[in-house]
């Protein structure tokens, strides 16, 4: 089972929840089954152009991968500029210019169009290395995953999809995985939480929370995923999210308070349940509330 | 010579229009008969890659000299690839003021792009 956690704006506390519910998992698992431990979460940090959830969950990373896109290299003895390439380029990152031809890097999608319609077979296909991908485990047994972007690198979606890709095909079919995505309602977060299982949507009853937590539903609408809320920072702000998700039938499935201390925690690297052990249990019985309500 | 300036109306009278690649016309324009043709840019309408769109469509009219407000990294590296020269017009107000300062060499060459970076938004 996949849960996702986004929430439109940032900083509402997508990986204080993500965080928090992969321990709980992982808590779940060593008391239950101590000697087995069958069904440590995987847990993906999808902001992969901010990850910061290793802060809190202190992986020890033991594989790493350089990722990137397969970009066009033209030979420039076969290529008889006939522009067919500039032509079919969606994203006009291959130019023709009388007698050169120009690739743009950082503005190829790498979909291959280039390469497949040239007529000479001057077109092969390089890797152009934008980040890096990074698993390990955590010291409660978190089997962990991350995607780092290159600083100046424009387009996360391509390591996103790729860390999904490497990290997926070990997982066990019972395995239960986190996917934290990046803030935002673009292409990014719509690749982290596509194929997941469950949407969690984590806000601020701010109107600032509420209008990024009508777009993150949205999204989640759009992709057909089951979706509940949690409310962070309860007691500021105002009612218009508990009004929003009465409207919109979306559940909401936990409330934490605005506490200075769980600020403070969570500035010093701790995690919500660390802080506040007492989350342990509200976080298994939200998962509970989940696994009923997932499809 | 042909050069092309940007421009934001399909005319000669035209004000000038300082973007490059999503400047709403291209103008052509034979600066010794001074005939011209406007183009829709079709950097326009493109969600990324504006500056390179525009930069094809110079090479493809053969231009000798292309003059705009503002040149993009990306813009920039096609043209100067092409070998097609790219003047600031500076202050100039119309196309016809533009022409008239460039006859007079009193525009300024681009040896560098003249913004530092694209913004890039997500397409995929």
């Amino acid at each position: 089972m996949r849960v996702a956690v986004a929430s439109g704006k940032g900083g509402t506390g997508k990986t204080t929840v993500a965080t928090s519910l992969a321990l709980c998992l992982a808590a779940d698992r060593t008391q239950t089954q101590p000697a087995a431990r069958p069904d440590l979460p995987l847990f993906l940090d999808c902001d992969v152009e901010a990850p910061n959830a290793h802060l809190f969950l202190k992986p020890t990373f033991e594989r790493r991968q350089e990722v990137g896109l397969l970009i066009p290299r033209v030979d420039e003895a076969k290529c008889t500029h006939c522009g067919k390439c500039a032509e079919v380029c969606q994203y006009h990152a291959i130019a023709v210019l009388g007698k050169k031809v120009l690739v743009f890097p950082q503005l190829c999608h790498g979909c291959g169009s280039c390469t497949l319609i040239c007529p000479e077979y001057a077109i092969s296909e390089v890797q152009d290395v934008m980040g890096v991908l990074e698993s390990g485990t955590t010291p409660s047994g978190i089997a962990f995953a991350r995607g780092v972007m290159n600083v100046g690198e424009p387009m996360a979606t391509p390591i996103i999809r790729q860390l999904k890709k490497w990290a997926l095909p070990t997982l066990r079919a019972d395995q239960i995985v986190i996917l934290d995505a990046s803030p935002g309602t673009s292409c990014p977060v719509v690749e982290s939480v596509r194929g997941a299982d469950f949407l969690l949507l984590v806000t601020e009853p701010t109107p600032f929370g509420l209008h990024d937590l009508k777009l993150a539903a949205q999204v989640g609408r759009e992709l057909n995923l089951s979706m509940g809320v949690v409310v962070n920072r309860d007691g500021i702000g105002d009612g218009g999210v508990d009004d929003f998700c009465e409207t919109a039938g979306l559940p909401i499935l936990m409330r934490i308070p605005f506490d200075r201390a769980i600020a403070e925690g969570i500035a010093q690297g701790q995690t919500l349940v660390e802080i506040r052990p007492e989350y342990l249990t509200l976080f298994q019985k939200m998962f509970l509330q989940i696994t009923e309500r997932e499809r | 010579m042909k050069i092309i300036i940007t421009t934001v109306s399909p005319t000669i009278e035209s004000e000038v229009d300082s973007r490059f690649g999503r400047g709403a016309y291209l103008l052509v324009i034979d600066t010794d008969t001074l005939e011209w043709q406007a183009h829709p840019n079709p950097g326009v309408s493109a969600s990324g890659g504006a500056g390179i769109q525009a930069a094809q469509f110079v090479t493809e009219h053969k231009a000798d000299a292309v003059v705009s407000g503002d040149f993009g990294p990306h813009a920039f590296e096609a043209l100067h690839a092409a070998g097609v020269p790219m003047y600031l017009f500076g202050n100039s107000r119309t196309a016809q003021d533009v022409i008239a300062r460039f006859k007079a060499g009193q525009l300024e060459q681009v040896g560098a792009a003249t913004r530092d970076d694209c913004h890039h938004e997500e397409k995929a």
